[in-house]
């Protein structure tokens, strides 16, 4: 008997019985698309976080000053400024793994264009923070050097702003626009950027010189600067390095003894991603096991069925051994039979689980992203779930005794 | 070896054990059968008549003696070695005929050829000319419960003869049939017996036997009686193939 009769024999079989074939199926079906839906999420929110990862940078450290500590409650990072001018000169001179410092201040406020106004993130900082970032200017020539050391009051708006104000598409170079009171001119538009794996809209957001900031929204300079800074390592190789070289430098400046705490902290984005990345690792090896038990539960659902079969079927399983069948024969029909039931659950399993992805993207504009190799893996592992759960019935029918086989009613 | 001599048993017993209780149901029993031969075996059940149709067949195996089949020893072949053994040298007809269902006749005719690895196109031809050879030529693609009894006999019979085989076993092929079909598959096997196929036929019934030309008579697991005799010809009611 060739394969092609083999495996006519057997669709024939399962077809004989489709309510049966397809209930047999639903655990493999169930069990391969819960597979290819969680995988689709976990791969989908992996990848958010690798592009938020590398919209950040790989080689970005922020420094943030210390937390206030009044008896015993800490008021968390940020919350008492103890780093200064001087810190941020310090360490774009000192540090040799240091790229570029960008210091960023920031606040909420109104702008308001000529018809529309719209609140949002201000941050005042210096040319390098869109180099930190990565983050061109799409029109006008940005934030300058000579405008962070005269204290200009020009702005750099993200499209958001430019969508709310001027409307999409628009070019407000050049405009004037005033951030509470006072007026500032319009000297780029930074490219867009899109949305942080939490679903922060970065492009929601206004760049003026920090020297304009301090003294418009904070009151002048002072000795230490209110907020953080933004620190670019050489390489992303470096990261690590540049990190404990400004710990060191920063702990030397604030004279701080050994054992005390640091006054700052400085986190590592390219940490942080990482354990984002662990997080939704782990999300996706949990969901892939349940779903895995249910491919399992879906092989014993074969199996059964199969052993119903085989017992349904000892005469004709008789007749064939009569008329010449070889064990071999009949091992392999019913093996067939079990592999295509199981195989055809894979494929309904791949389509429904495809499906769900797609209608959870849309539906909840959850991300997701459908792996061809998952596909694979999962029809490839239905057929060994179909082989394994099937050898023991085919087995059975194989190892029948043609007398008895023929007796059977 | 004889080349005539397509069946030879010789001192063949067949013991069956259930816990401590052992049953002889073959003792001793040495038949040879030539080519070309009609032997009914006769006897009342539990004779051990069935026992040795099973042996014959090549779907059991003796526990002491020696069974050749066309100059084959069937001793200590494979379960694999058996089943080609039936599939190219055997011809089995069954009281129940034993079809497979939702399949046509053409198809359980083809089966035998199935596993003999045969391609479908010659398949289907001799598959065609064998029911055709038992009148069945217009109910190809009928399954078996649109066939009538005797009918589907003749589809058995069509499955029993498509692989050429040497001998033709027939076990009770008329138990669940009326008289006038009976006459007619009888007519069949004697047709078949002249164009030179060996028939081994299981029965207990007298009128059936009196078709063959020889007839062994077993009582308890022994031959009691074998002689040759004048075969009585069927004659097929004149509608009955039709």
């Amino acid at each position: 008997m060739n394969p092609i009769q083999t495996l006519r024999v057997a669709l024939r079989a399962i077809l004989r019985n489709k309510l049966r074939a397809f209930l047999t199926t639903l655990g493999i079906v169930i069990g391969v698309g819960a597979v290819i839906a969680m995988m689709a999420i976990g791969a989908g929110a992996k990848q958010r976080v690798e592009e938020a990862f590398a919209a950040m940078g790989t080689n970005v450290l922020i420094v943030l000053p210390g937390s206030t500590s009044a008896g015993g409650v800490h008021g968390g990072f940020g919350s008492l400024p103890t780093l200064t001018w001087e810190d941020v000169a310090a360490i774009r001179t000192d540090v040799g793994t240091v790229k570029s410092v960008a210091p960023t201040l920031r606040s909420s406020m109104p702008v308001i264009g000529e018809v529309q106004n719209w609140t949002t993130s201000i941050t005042g900082t210096s040319p390098e923070y869109f180099d930190i970032r990565s983050w061109p200017i799409a029109l006008g020539v940005g934030i300058t050097q000579p405008d962070v050391d005269g204290g200009s009051k020009v702005i750099v708006l993200g499209q958001t702003v430019v969508d709310k104000l001027y409307g999409p598409n628009a070019n407000p170079v050049g405009q004037s626009v005033r951030v509470g009171s006072t007026p500032f001119q319009v000297v780029g538009v930074a490219s867009r950027k899109g949305q942080s794996a939490t679903g922060q809209d970065y492009d929601d957001a206004a760049f003026i010189p920090y020297t304009t900031f301090a003294r418009k929204v904070q009151g002048g300079l002072g000795k230490y600067l209110q907020g953080s800074i933004m620190v670019a390592a050489t390489s992303s190789d470096t990261t690590s390095r540049a990190q404990q070289d400004i710990t060191a430098l920063l702990r030397d400046r604030h004279h701080l003894a050994v054992g005390d705490d640091d006054d700052f902290s400085i986190r590592n984005l390219s940490e942080i991603a990482n354990a984002q990345q662990q997080g939704t690792d782990t999300m996706t090896t949990l969901l892939a096991s349940v779903a895995a038990v249910s491919l399992l539960v879906g092989g014993i659902g074969i199996m059964n069925i199969m052993l119903v079969s085989v017992t349904e079927r000892t005469r004709e399983i008789g007749i064939r051994m009569a008329v010449g069948a070889e064990p071999h024969h009949i091992l392999i029909q019913f093996l067939i039979e079990a592999l295509a039931l199981a195989v055809a659950g894979g494929i309904i399993g791949v389509a429904l689980g495809v499906g769900l992805a797609v209608w959870l993207a849309a539906r909840f504009h959850w991300p997701t992203l459908i792996q061809p190799d998952v596909i694979t893996i999962s029809v490839g592992f239905s057929a060994l779930v179909g082989i394994v759960f099937g050898i023991y019935p085919a087995r059975k029918a194989s190892q029948l005794d043609p007398i008895d086989a023929l007796r059977f009613e | 070896m004889d080349e005539q001599r397509v069946i030879e048993l010789t001192d063949v017993t067949k013991v069956y054990r259930t816990g401590d209780v052992e049953l002889r149901a073959l003792d001793g029993v040495s038949i040879d059968v030539e080519k070309g031969e009609f032997v009914a075996v006769m006897g009342s059940s539990g004779s051990g008549k069935s026992t040795l149709m099973n042996i014959v067949g090549c779907l059991d195996r003796p526990t002491t003696g020696a069974y050749a089949l066309a100059g084959r020893h069937v001793a200590g072949m494979s379960r694999g070695e058996l089943a080609r053994i039936r599939n190219q040298t055997l011809g089995f007809v069954f009281q129940q005929f034993n079809l497979l269902h939702r399949t046509t006749a053409l198809e359980n005719v083809e089966l035998p050829l199935e596993y003999a690895g045969i391609a479908a196109r010659t398949r289907r031809s001799r598959a065609t000319r064998a029911l055709d050879r038992v009148g069945l030529a217009h109910r190809l693609h009928h399954h078996p419960n649109q066939l009538s009894g005797g009918q589907q006999q003749r589809v058995a019979i069509a499955r029993a003869i498509v692989n050429d085989p040497k001998v033709i076993l027939a076990d009770e092929p008329t138990g669940a049939l009326d008289s006038r079909t009976s006459v007619d598959v009888m007519a069949i096997f004697q047709e078949l017996w002249r164009s030179g196929i060996t028939v081994v036929l299981v029965t207990h019934e007298a009128e059936v036997a009196e078709f063959a030309s020889r007839v062994v008579i077993m009582r308890d697991g022994r031959v009691v009686s074998d002689r040759a005799q004048q075969a009585k010809l069927a004659q097929p009611a004149p509608e009955a193939t039709a």
